[in-house]
């Protein structure tokens, strides 16, 4: 009897989940496609949804905060049970935000953050820009183990977040560790073409037998960089180190093919994590941290990187 | 009889009478209080600023610059209401006699040295755009008590919707445009000069005064326009609205203003408005369409208001020649 009823209770608890899970209704605004890493998230987030029979509401906001401000109060007006916002800026979601509160929607905020008190929102699903570079920082310490080295750095965009936190992990990661320098630094605007010209200008200002690692602040600049070495006649991967952060499918050709030593990964599977809170909260009221932070993976020449790139070369990147 | 200037103000409502009637069928929810909200305040800036360009297309020239001024009235008033103590009314006041004072001057550059419209104010828009980047390149957050005071300014409908005050200035500006073109020695003067301006000129119209109070106009208005958008966003950013000044022609062309100037009403120019902000709703609720297709759909829109206008203007000119009177064209 006592079974009996410990089983019926289970299977009412578990019930409306699975019930849930069917018609379940998700909004998610997307800030755009503007680069490759972005349109891989779109295509995760679609995945990921479906593999759990979410019906997803996709929009795109083609980069206008006005436009997801929309998207935002007509997912509202629509009545979904959860909303992803993936936020163009930080700052102006406070009104927008109040009325899914009041509609009692749950927002997910993925990839990056926003301005506005944090009642407004469940959590936020972020990576840990500082981390990214103390990993960067922190392989490459191991790497030389000890011996003097001359490290160049290319920067992302001069005083974008991610330029500034990457290039801070990456610091606190050679602290202490005299026998690391950065002896140039420079903005390659995270593109590949600027990537390669600041590193042409790193090889002809140091000459490419005095730098013995490059780090880049994402795998284009990366990418770029190594045509720049190949074309001054020297080995990349082998004659100077490079890491990169981002684990976009180039890197990993780059690095199965031995010309890039280390990338590490910010994934693009940013709806996963923010699926899974989101359906704990909305089953039984599991309140998630404010901040969900997602793993940052290290890969290494250790890895199948042909692998990996088959799997993420139809993700859209 | 209905005359040939109403009737593309017809179509533009009938458009958007039955495809909100499709979408409803499609989405009940699409009836909502919120939906209805949401169509006024997501669309407030671009009403306003759409009703200036009326103006502008009425006399038969173009404003290009507008967008660039939303932003950067918006980044003024974030810059100034962070760096200094000036309380935001009077930062209002002073955005909007520098906006006005700005298209007044591309009026007169426009009248007096005689240039087209086009390249006059493709100058202003990138001057206004490079003067908001100069003011700030990040998006500057707005924090004061009186943008709380007038963000909580608002009506909440039952089923939710929220008639923000945002909204109400759009539609006080659609009813303040619309008693300026029709009710006032200006608006008809707008109108003459968008006849031609030589016929204009014969009629006794002081050219340069409108030309310049028309761009003075649409200069102020999209001041006002980025005092609403700055309310929307509680920021200023360079960044943002990139474009709109495009959105706003559409719109007025949507709501059956000849893109050569003369005809046209700035009620068409409203539910050009609505139509734009219909298709966006619908593509959201939808979610499954990529959102480019709103793009399409007002490419494909405009083009056949173009024909229209074509169309008439031909019908017109045809049956003047041949003097049959009541011919309905087809």
């Amino acid at each position: 009897m006592k079974l009996k009823s410990t089983l019926l209770a289970s299977a009412v608890t578990l019930l409306p989940v699975a019930g849930l899970a069917a018609d379940m209704t998700v909004g998610f605004s997307q800030i755009g496609s503007e680069s490759g890493w972005r349109a891989a998230e779109t295509t995760v987030t679609r995945q990921e949804a479906e593999s759990r029979g979410i019906d997803l509401k996709f929009a795109d906001a083609q980069q206008k905060q006005e436009n997801q401000i929309k998207a935002l109060r007509s997912f509202i007006a629509q009545g979904v049970d959860a909303i992803l916002l993936a936020p163009v800026v930080a700052t102006g979601w406070d009104q927008v935000l109040e009325e899914a509160a009041d509609a009692e929607i749950p927002v997910v905020l993925l990839d990056r953050t926003v301005d506005a008190d944090e009642s407004l929102y469940l959590t936020a699903v972020t990576s840990d820009l500082v981390h990214e570079g103390n990993v960067a920082g922190q392989w490459l310490v191991d790497e030389v183990a000890g011996e003097e080295c001359r490290v160049v750095e290319l920067q992302g965009t001069t005083g974008s977040s991610p330029a500034i936190d990457r290039k801070t992990g990456f610091e606190q990661a050679l602290d202490g560790h005299d026998n690391l320098e950065i002896v140039r630094s420079q903005t390659g605007d995270f593109t590949r073409s600027q990537g390669k010209v600041v590193m042409e200008s790193f090889l002809k200002a140091e000459g490419g037998e005095n730098i013995c690692a490059l780090y880049a602040h994402n795998d284009d600049m990366a990418v770029g960089a190594i045509q720049a070495i190949k074309e001054a006649g020297l080995a990349p991967g082998e004659d100077i180190l490079i890491v990169a952060i981002d684990a976009v499918p180039d890197a990993h050709l780059a690095i199965a093919q031995g010309e890039m030593n280390a990338t590490i990964e910010l994934t693009p599977n940013m709806a996963g994590p923010a699926l899974d809170a989101l359906e704990a909260y909305l089953a039984d009221g599991t309140t998630p941290p404010k901040w969900i932070q997602t793993e940052s993976k290290l890969y290494t020449a250790a890895d199948d990187n042909q692998a990996v790139y088959e799997m993420k070369k139809d993700l859209g990147y | 009889m209905i005359r040939s200037t109403h009737l593309p103000l017809l179509v533009t409502l009938l458009t958007f009478v039955l495809a909100y009637a499709l979408c409803a069928a499609q989405y009940p929810a699409m009836l909502s209080t919120r939906v209805v909200a949401n169509l006024l305040t997501d669309n407030a800036f671009l009403g306003i600023v759409a009703v200036g360009m009326t103006f502008v297309i009425l006399s038969g020239g173009i404003d290009l610059s507008v967008g660039s001024v939303i932003a950067f009235t918006g980044v003024f008033l974030a810059v100034v209401l962070r760096d200094t103590s000036i309380h935001p009314l009077t930062a209002f006041v002073l955005v909007l006699a520098l906006t006005t004072a700005f298209g007044a001057a591309m009026g007169a550059v426009i009248h007096y040295l005689e240039m087209p419209p086009f390249i006059v104010t493709l100058a202003g828009m990138f001057f206004a755009r490079g003067a908001a980047y100069v003011l700030s390149t990040d998006s500057v957050p707005i924090e004061h008590e009186f943008y709380d005071f007038l963000q909580s300014l608002y009506y909440k409908a039952p089923g939710g919707g929220r008639f923000r005050l945002i909204g109400a200035v759009m539609l006080l500006a659609f009813v303040a445009g619309g008693l300026v073109l029709h009710r006032t020695r200006l608006g008809q003067n707008v109108y003459a000069l968008g006849g031609g301006v030589a016929t204009a000129r014969l009629m006794g119209v002081p050219l340069a005064r409108t030309t310049v109070s028309i761009y003075a106009i649409s200069g102020g208005l999209a001041g006002l326009a980025g005092i609403v958008f700055s309310l929307y966003t509680s920021a200023g950013y360079s960044l943002a609205t990139v474009g709109v000044e495009l959105d706003a022609i559409a719109a007025v062309v949507i709501g059956g203003t000849l893109l050569s100037g003369g005809y046209g009403f700035v009620a068409g120019t409203f539910f050009g408005i609505l139509i734009m902000g219909l298709i966006q709703t619908y593509i959201v609720f939808d979610g499954t369409l990529s959102s480019w297709w709103t793009k399409i759909v007002i490419g494909a829109l405009l083009f056949a208001f173009i024909l229209l206008q074509k169309g008439l203007t031909w019908a017109t000119t045809s049956r003047k020649r041949v003097r049959t009177g009541s011919a309905t064209p087809s």
